[in-house]
């Protein structure tokens, strides 16, 4: 395609003969002019994505930084001698181990559960039309604009009327189910062409089977970006944990490093940077795979 | 509690629909268990989510009012205290203070990232610039990195003897010293630090906003010998207001729940500078155990956040209406 259109370009400059050298006269001038400008363009771009990715740079390379350079001056970006000492002083200064694993257990357990719940009832909402269905609909909507921050108290409350202070169950569960993760999925469910399910309902196949064997095996990349997306905030979320867990066994790596400064404000920023570059491999893992395909649905869904 | 919360559900009225079952199972037999088995299908899907949308979402906003007019402190018996913590929230000082700087943090905050990201996108959309993959990539790299990680980083980056920031700004004569303990440059910061956490994703959706504007009309512009700036003041502009609007809104929301970089950067301070409202509620409820006080700040946080909800919403339908056109 691109070669025809580049082929018709060529044509019509070889029918824009007489004109030529007017134009080449205005041609050579703009380009220097945008070439200047487009120059300029290039190195803002390249200054500000230096600044952005400065802090993530910094993480990387203070985690492999003795103490003495860390505390240094002048301060330097990158070690000069690397070592592994900070990430062995994590282990020690916080049952860090445990972190890792409750971060993968809170993440990982409301992302399986919330794909699941929520993916069960926007399957009923967007597919099926019951009574009802419309004032359910308005009701999930409605809750999708109640801060979290806003219900922390009484959910805290709630989660202490159960006894699930300090358990996975009670980080876990306020959050099996989400009303943005059913919206955004019953969307994706209304978008599927309906001629699959009405043959499979002619064939008398029940609206279980048609949810898992049609409607699921369909909807994967909605799944897997609502995944992607359940399971990053959670990951680094900071408040609820903070809040939810006294024990410090039962803290995410994000709570966890808050607790590293030590009396007298004096922190550890090799082992902090450390712990902060081990919470980062996860999802530095899901957008090398993932980027492409999450950019597009982030601006398709506005999904934040 | 939770029992009483899952018969309160919406999805506790569908039971009445299947109570038709029995007179109509009289007449035939085929097609009406087919119509009682589909509601106690519609019932099991829907009932796991509902049950946990209820017990977190809808029971705890009914338990945050009327917690609200209490002196609930989580220990003895709760009295009823009417109007006392709202009448506390809109004359205590600090509160005033808090809410104050939650403001004033959004002032910092929204309008900062939306230019950042509008400015971002439109260079990462100019067809001049080179490896636009490649910045897009980098540049949306803070989108994934937690607010407290984050913190930490800037938190070393500024460290007034060993951060690097201020040893370069130093070598330009650029003194700015311990900026998180300075009362007057702390908030800009924390500010900052969430400006650089969230414009990756204002500038994706300005991204896609902006590939929806067709070039033909570019072209026009052109021809007819329009400047940069007028293509973009009467192109651009224009034809992202929805996007912008859009993206002001959910910025405005974020910059009202400002906690997880304050609390790891200053913990409100210095002297309460960065004292912000979910910094007060979680002070008034964890700390102090002020449930009731801390649950009626909470309903402020909620109504305010629900009106700029409901003002994203008629702008976010305003935005599908104009992709579907």
């Amino acid at each position: 395609m691109s070669q025809v259109t580049s082929l018709a370009r060529d044509a019509s400059h070889h029918h824009a003969v007489p004109e030529r050298s007017a134009r080449g006269r205005r041609r050579r001038r703009v380009p220097l002019r945008e070439r200047v400008s487009g120059l300029m363009l290039f190195v803002a771009v390249v200054a500000v994505t230096a600044i952005t990715v400065l802090p993530i740079a910094i993480i990387v390379l203070t985690a492999f930084k003795p103490v003495a350079e860390v505390n240094a001056f002048p301060p330097t970006l990158a070690p000069t001698d690397w070592t592994l000492d900070n990430f062995g002083r994590i282990f020690n200064d916080l049952p860090f181990a445990r972190l890792i694993l409750n971060s993968f257990v809170f993440a990982g357990g409301v992302t399986l559960l919330a794909l699941c719940f929520d993916s069960l009832a926007a399957y009923v909402l967007a597919r099926i039309d019951f009574r009802g269905n419309r004032v359910l609909l308005i009701a999930i909507i409605a809750s999708l604009m109640i801060p979290f921050q806003a219900l922390l108290i009484p959910v805290y409350q709630v989660i202490a009327d159960l006894g699930w202070i300090n358990t996975y169950w009670g980080l876990i569960l306020p959050r099996a189910a989400d009303a943005f993760g059913i919206f955004f999925l019953r969307q994706f469910f209304l978008s599927l062409p309906q001629d699959l399910d009405s043959a499979a309902r002619l064939d008398g196949a029940s609206e279980a089977r048609i949810y898992w064997s049609i409607a699921l095996p369909n909807a994967v990349p909605a799944l897997l970006t609502l995944g992607v997306y359940t399971f990053v905030n959670n990951w680094n979320d900071l408040l609820w944990p903070l809040v939810l867990t006294t024990d410090a066994q039962m803290g995410t790596i994000t709570s966890g490093l808050t607790q590293l400064t030590g009396p007298g404000g004096i922190i550890p920023f090799g082992v902090m940077m450390a712990g902060s570059l081990i919470a980062l491999i996860p999802l530095a893992i899901i957008f090398l795979f993932l980027q492409r395909r999450f950019v597009a649905s982030v601006a398709s869904t506005g999904l934040k | 509690m939770v029992t009483g919360i899952a018969s309160s559900l919406p999805g506790a009225e569908r039971t009445p629909p299947r109570k038709h079952r029995t007179p109509a199972r009289l007449g035939g037999t085929g097609p009406l268990s087919r119509s009682a088995r589909r509601w106690l299908t519609i019932v099991v899907f829907l009932l796991p989510a509902l049950v946990v949308l209820g017990t977190f979402n809808f029971w705890p906003m009914i338990d945050a009012l009327r917690l609200s007019f209490t002196d609930a402190s989580g220990f003895g018996r709760e009295e009823f205290v009417g109007l006392d913590n709202y009448l506390q929230v809109f004359t205590d000082s600090a509160i005033v203070r808090s809410m104050g700087n939650t403001v004033w943090y959004a002032v910092l905050f929204t309008p900062t990232a939306v230019v950042v990201a509008l400015a971002l996108a439109l260079a990462l959309n100019h067809p001049r610039l080179p490896l636009r993959g490649f910045f897009r990539t980098w540049l949306f790299l803070p989108f994934i990195v937690s607010l407290a990680v984050a913190a930490f980083a800037w938190q070393y980056l500024l460290d007034p003897q060993v951060g690097l920031v201020n040893y370069w700004l130093q070598t330009f004569g650029i003194r700015i010293g311990n900026v998180l303990q300075d009362p007057a440059l702390a908030m800009p910061t924390v500010a900052l630090i969430a400006v650089w956490k969230s414009f990756p994703f204002y500038m994706i959706v300005f991204l896609a906003g902006l590939q929806e504007i067709p070039p033909s009309l570019y072209e026009a512009a052109r021809v007819d010998g329009a400047s940069n700036w007028s293509r973009f003041r009467h192109i651009t502009l224009p034809l992202l207001g929805n996007t912008t609007g859009f993206v002001l809104v959910i910025a405005t929301i974020a910059a009202l729940q400002a906690f997880d970089q304050i609390y790891i950067l200053t913990g409100g301070g210095p002297y309460r500078s960065t004292q912000t409202v979910v910094m007060q509620i979680y002070e008034s409820g964890f700390k102090n155990l002020e449930l009731g006080f801390a649950s009626a700040l909470s309903y402020v946080l909620l109504v305010a956040t629900l009106l700029l909800g409901l003002v994203q919403f008629a702008l976010s339908s305003r935005r599908a209406k104009d992709a579907a056109a």
